[in-house]
């Protein structure tokens, strides 16, 4: 491998990071996937959960639309990744039924519903049909790892406001050796309901997206100048 | 010697700061009833409710770049507080009025652009998030109307006393906060009915729920809006349409379904002055912003109102139901001031929606 290629297969690798995590984020950019985000955000735990099933989810049928991607024809090409989504979320659904069976029970419909997870079937189609499969799966972990992000900011914000505690419940997820987890973040208190309830959700989900419109806002009026002061200098 | 000036010689109207002052001050027998009646934790409230709701607006108007004085002084978030004041538990512990007010003027108010953006009224959106929130504080938190503190053997609390539980949560000693609060007459009839313990000739013979006209205690401050109401439409500041459709539709409703189950139906007097009725018709469905604009469609608003007013007290899941029966007929305003504008002299009747 020459320095060039390598040189464009790190800048490839890292623009699908920065796609996954931020540029082109399932929830901030894409706004797919916004169902089991509201639905499921209401604790920590719960929302790393589902956000570690829903990456799993990506990673492996990333790969296997990339592995048939030459094969299917495009004329039934949707069919087959909605099966292939199906049984990749079955499986799923079945080890955490198997090994996280309480947080299973805590997740309920939301672990199968993660096949009409639009973010999915729309990474298979846009990403995964047209590239490699090493370029597919790494790109199935950041959006999910994105998604993840967004998920935990969302159910941290919930779930201290609602009801003044971190990662609550966290032996459903790691085992009764990690109840030390749990972070009582106000002693005594009263507790929020309407952060839990789902309004809380569509109302913190607006701060998140506000924030973060605000932040790109703001570097788009500071970027104009950099890259101005980049070409003057390109010029001397 | 003679004005220079034209035709038409037409009064100035009253300008934004003038009609929410003339309303505030309008109130103020409203208020001083409910002083009078369930202590002086409302004036706790009303005071602190001012403090935060000016000082949110002073901050989120420098956040958003706008000119502060000039609308600080439209009296518009100084108008939302005291109705904020007035609809909290009179116990009400300071963080409740401060989480309301914040609701109320950051979020409802200032987020949706500020006076004449917003699309829910302001108060209303507080009391409701306060209600679904806290739902303990927002409904045990009334003190016992003065009328029946000899009847219940309760106690009362003084000014500082109030000052005190308010904003420290003290108590002065042998006082607990059950002999301080009873039930509201609304929610005694409620749970009585619900749960078929006691017919309305019962509830009236035990003497803690059935004033004059309608619950007791509540009664004289409902009369007292409904003066400062009727002032209000004397003097131009709200149109007849909204106050009269909503009393009509709660009344009718009342009339209709209690005269054919009497036992389990309070009178229509009762619903007319209970809980925050007169406060809801005259006060805040008539806010200009968020209601409806056109006769037509204020009438029907009202009546959306007076209705879902009856249907969430009888079949609902909360004693009152002004705040929530607002706010939903706030949503449908838009759609009845599309569908009700009035014919513009000239146009057939359907001219406007072919636009």
């Amino acid at each position: 491998m020459s320095e060039q290629t390598q040189s464009t297969f790190f800048f490839q690798y890292k623009q699908i990071a920065r796609d996954g995590l931020w540029d082109n984020n399932t929830i901030f950019a894409q706004m797919l996937g916004l169902c089991p985000l509201l639905a499921v955000s209401n604790s920590v735990i719960n929302a790393l959960g589902l956000g570690i099933a829903t990456t799993l989810v990506l990673i492996l049928s990333n790969m296997s639309v990339s592995l048939i991607r030459n094969i299917v024809r495009p004329e039934i090409r949707l069919p087959v990744f909605v099966v292939i989504i199906a049984s990749v979320v079955t499986t799923i659904e079945l080890i955490m039924h198997a090994w996280f069976h309480e947080l299973y029970l805590v997740l309920g419909i939301f672990i199968p519903l993660i096949v009409t997870n639009c973010a999915i079937i729309a990474r298979a189609e846009a990403f995964a049909s047209k590239n490699t499969i090493g370029r597919s799966a790494f790109d199935g972990l950041m959006m999910g790892l994105g998604f993840t992000l967004v998920l935990l900011i969302l159910g941290a914000m919930r779930e201290v406001i609602g009801v003044g505690t971190l990662f609550a419940n966290a032996h459903i997820m790691f085992g009764d050796g990690m109840q030390w987890l749990t972070i009582e973040v106000f002693s005594d208190y009263e507790g929020f309901l309407l952060a839990i309830l789902p309004p809380g959700a569509f109302i913190g989900l607006a701060f998140i997206l506000a924030t973060r419109n605000f932040y790109m806002q703001k570097r788009k009026q500071k970027k104009p100048i950099k890259q101005a002061m980049i070409t003057e200098a390109k010029h001397c | 010697m003679f004005l220079a000036q034209s035709s038409p010689f037409l009064k100035p109207g009253l300008s934004v700061a003038k009609m929410m002052r003339a309303v505030i001050l309008l109130m103020i027998p409203g208020i001083v009833t409910a002083i009078y009646v369930f202590g002086y934790g409302i004036l706790v409230n009303i005071i602190l409710s001012i403090i935060f709701a000016l000082s949110f607006e002073t901050s989120i108007l420098y956040l958003r770049n706008r000119p502060i004085k000039t609308y600080l002084s439209d009296s518009s978030a100084l108008l939302t507080a005291i109705i904020i004041g007035v609809a909290l538990p009179p116990l009400a512990p300071w963080w409740l009025t401060f989480i309301g007010v914040l609701f109320a003027i950051v979020i409802a108010k200032q987020l949706y652009g500020g006076l004449g953006y917003n699309t829910f009224n302001p108060a209303m959106v507080a009391y409701a998030i306060l209600l679904i929130s806290f739902p303990a504080q927002m409904t045990t938190y009334w003190q016992t109307p003065t009328m029946l503190l000899s009847q219940v053997d309760g106690a009362t609390l003084s000014l500082l006393e109030s000052i005190n539980f308010q904003l420290f949560g003290q108590l002065p000693a042998n006082v607990s906060i059950d002999s301080l609060t009873s039930a509201s007459p609304l929610g005694i009839v409620r749970t009585a009915i619900s749960s078929g313990a006691a017919t309305i000739a019962e509830i009236d013979a035990q003497g803690n729920a059935f004033g004059m006209l309608g619950g007791i205690g509540t009664e004289w401050v409902n009369m007292a809006f409904l003066v400062g109401g009727l002032v209000m439409l004397r003097k131009g500041l709200i149109s007849w349409h909204i106050p009269v459709s909503l009393l009509a539709t709660l009344g009718f409703l009342s009339l209709l379904f209690g005269s054919f189950e009497l036992d389990s139906n309070p009178s229509p007097l009762f619903h007319l002055f209970s809980g925050a009725t007169m406060l809801g018709a005259f006060f805040i469905a008539t806010d200009p912003v968020t209601a409806s604009t056109t006769p037509k469609g204020r009438i029907f608003y009202g009546a959306g109102i007076g209705a879902l007013i009856y249907i969430i007290r009888t079949w609902g899941g909360y004693p009152d139901a002004i705040a929530f029966s607002v706010l939903i007929m706030n949503m449908c305003a838009p759609l009845l001031d599309y569908y009700t504008q009035p014919r513009v002299y000239g146009h057939g009747l359907d001219d406007h929606q072919e636009q």
